[in-house]
């Protein structure tokens, strides 16, 4: 009777459906999709202050000791986090290319063993590219029993290409408690067996 | 711009389908476009109305300095929730339910493409917004992370409902996808001859643009609050640093579904005023085929700015200049309309009936809110503006006096189409000089508390703020009661009043006014000649 009834209509109402929901269902997966894509930029860009977490190789570096880069830590507790944690020197002058030893120390505060894990940020972010380090505890999960503190080192060298209008890399920590994420994980590893 | 021949369309009823329940039933099974189009529209205005109640609290708690009437916590849930329930269950369902009336009677099509689904879109929204507002009576207390739900405000300091908060969203997105395909379907193969697409009403171009941008966008922000879920409660690290994630990247995917959204509640305004101005100016539009190629650019821009709301985030400057000069090109395509609704007005044969005032007021305030825009749009100084009460006005400028303004007109205007009355001229009148004045002592000192640093979403603020915080709770609480004038008056031109002729308005166009005044349940079961 009315015109949406006629099958050549149908047949088109459905074709249209069909299209407008698989592009429903593919913004659905996109939205997932940025996920990694935002990974993949900010690393091919070096533009969110992320560094690497695997350790560089520190080989034919020539020193430019022409050139004086000032390089400054800070560190960061989680809320609620039962520990103290600071760079042992907050601020270093370096040539580019050398390769530079330093510590942080760690304190667990509390009365039960925790496990902290450090996310290291580079600001200005382009510089995070040039910021290598060769060891890092950030590389690892660290294990501190309670009330023990620990030494825990950091070597790393600024690349010599870093571009000339950067002359301050600030290398900030956060540490975050994950011993309930262990704890976990060992639980499920556990039942797996 | 058209002439139509119609046949008779208040008699000839097809019978086949026609022992329709009666009472809560016939809404509750209703498939028929006009029934709703009309819940929509209600079902928006009582969360207008619940939204608004919130903003009174928000007021009143921001009368005076210092904390005296509710806890930072609740206040935190009224901001939250009052965002929610203003984008998602007042202004998005507006837009759907006119959309509903208007689209079919526009285009000559007897219904909806999809009237089953249409049911559907309608009355899973009550269900979403149910568990939304019941999350405000939970222990730990509803969502109170802003409308935006940034990480990990969201995730790691969220309350517990915060599952329902995800559930709700879910629901009101896939209402308003549904919504959107409906919308798509009808409008692209349900056309009465003749209506080729350069002769579409701009209201169903501008809705036909907004159904594309929700099936875009909707569907990101479905999984935005997904990855919130899972963040808190299975363990995941989309937006935990700890884990590997970013809690950066939360704000990069919420803003890709965010700034396509603001578009959403706007460009629906764009068709609504692009009716009523030519209506009362007695003039066709002025540059047609210019505000279709504008919605269009507009649409397609949204999709390049989404980063100007994160200005402060530490972005790379040449990403900051980039999002700054795309941002500042949309004005350009928005400058065309406000100029096309100018062009049309002058030298009209102008008169100023409620609808009519509406339009204006919007065109000038929308305008205010598009120039504060242009201002946060500039990096370095949106790094003074950014969280204060400038934005606050801002975006209230654009969306009181945009969005809401543009369906407060549009129900005037059309309105004797719907009940078959016309409504009382002089409430009308009274809605809109209360509401225009107000609305103005409520948002435009917001603009200098803003530029003197007063920050948003905090329940308490420094002594000096205090005067002009005053006026501006004055000016919430008026507008607030201002609304009940136009509940009333619409009830009254519900119940009765003057009867309407076919075409109210002289110089109105379109197929909707070729049909009786009330429009009959079935209209265009032949589908008219569009020449």
């Amino acid at each position: 009777m009315t015109n949406h009834h006629q099958p050549d209509k149908l047949k088109s109402n459905h074709k249209l459906i069909s299209m407008l929901v698989m592009g429903c269902i593919g913004m659905f997966g996109f939205g997932f999709a940025l996920v990694p894509l935002y990974d993949v930029l900010c690393d091919k860009l070096g533009i969110n202050g992320k560094t690497a977490n695997t350790a560089s190789s520190y080989q034919a570096i020539t020193i430019d000791t022409s050139r004086i880069v000032t390089v400054e830590f800070i560190s960061q507790v989680q809320t609620g986090m039962p520990w103290k944690f600071e760079p042992q020197t907050k601020r270093l002058e370096v040539h580019p290319g050398e390769l530079i030893h330093t510590v942080f120390l760690a304190r667990n505060v509390s009365d039960r063993a925790t496990v902290g894990q450090a996310i290291p940020s580079v600001s200005p972010g382009q510089g995070a590219a040039y910021f290598n380090k060769t060891e890092c505890f950030c590389f690892n999960q660290q294990h501190l029993a309670a009330s023990t503190s620990a030494e825990l080192p950091l070597i790393f060298f600024v690349d010599p290409q870093l571009p000339e209008s950067i002359h301050t890399l600030t290398l900030s920590y956060t540490l975050y408690d994950i011993t309930d994420k262990q704890l976990a994980s060992a639980i499920e590893q556990g039942a797996a067996k | 711009m058209m002439s139509t021949t119609t046949q008779d369309q208040s008699i000839t009823h097809d019978d086949h389908h026609h022992d329709a329940p009666k009472g809560i039933m016939r809404w509750l099974l209703t498939t028929n476009h006009k029934d709703i189009g009309t819940l929509y529209l209600w079902f928006s205005f009582i969360m207008f109305l619940t939204g608004g109640a919130m903003a009174m609290v928000i007021r009143a708690e921001l009368f005076q300095p210092g904390l005296q009437l509710v806890e930072p916590n609740f206040f935190n849930q009224m901001t939250t929730v009052h965002g929610l329930i203003m984008v998602f269950g007042a202004v998005m369902p507006a837009f759907t339910g006119l959309a509903n009336w208007l689209i079919p009677m526009m285009i000559g099509a007897p219904d909806m493409a999809l009237p089953r689904m249409n049911n559907w879109s309608f009355w899973i929204l009550p269900f979403a917004f149910t568990i939304l507002l019941s999350s405000l009576f939970m222990e730990g207390g509803g969502p109170n992370f802003g409308w935006t739900f940034y990480a990990p405000l969201s995730t790691t300091y969220s309350p517990d409902s915060t599952a329902l908060f995800v559930f709700s969203i879910h629901i009101m997105g896939i209402s308003s996808i549904m919504g959107a395909i409906n919308v798509i379907v009808t409008i692209v193969n349900l056309r009465a001859p003749g209506m080729t697409w350069m002769k579409l009403p701009m209201f169903v171009w501008t809705w036909l643009i907004t159904a594309f941008l929700l099936i875009a966008v909707m569907p990101v922000l479905a999984g935005a609050v997904t990855m919130v879920l899972t963040d808190k409660f299975f363990g995941t690290s989309f937006f935990e640093a700890a884990g590997g994630g970013d809690p950066v990247m939360f704000q990069h995917i919420f803003w890709f579904f965010g700034h396509p959204e603001v578009y959403i509640m706007i460009l629906p305004s764009f068709g609504i005023i692009s009716a009523i101005v030519p209506a009362f100016s007695r003039k066709p539009l002025f540059g047609y085929s210019s505000m279709v190629y504008a919605t269009a650019s507009i649409a397609i821009l949204s999709f390049l700015v989404w980063a100007h709301h994160m200005f402060t985030t530490g972005m790379p400057v040449f990403a900051e200049l980039f999002f700054m000069y795309c941002t500042m090109l949309i004005s350009v395509p928005t400058g065309v309309k406000v100029f096309n609704w100018v062009a049309t007005m002058w030298r009209g044969s102008l008169s100023f009936e409620t609808p009519m005032l509406f339009a204006v007021a919007f065109i000038v305030l929308f305008t205010i809110g598009g120039f504060s825009g242009l201002m946060l749009a500039i990096t370095p100084a949106d790094f003074q503006y950014h969280d204060t009460y400038f934005v606050v006005a801002h975006f209230h400028y654009v969306l009181v006096t945009g969005a809401i303004f543009s369906i407060m007109a549009a129900a005037y205007y059309w309105l004797p189409k719907w009940t078959g009355h016309m409504y009382n001229e002089r409430l009308g009148q009274w809605h809109f000089w209360c509401s225009v004045i107000s609305v103005n002592v409520l948002f435009f000192p917001m603009h200098f508390l803003g530029l003197a640093g007063m920050p948003r979403r905090i329940p308490d603020y420094s002594i000096q703020f205090a005067d002009v915080n005053q006026i501006v709770s004055i000016g919430g609480f008026a507008f607030g009661l201002s609304q009940l004038i136009f509940l009333v008056l619409v009830i009254k031109c519900i119940r009765g009043g003057e009867k309407a002729p076919a075409k109210p308005w002289e110089g109105s166009e379109g197929l909707e006014w070729t049909l009786p005044s009330p429009a009959p349940y079935h209209s265009f079961t032949t589908p008219p000649e569009v020449k």
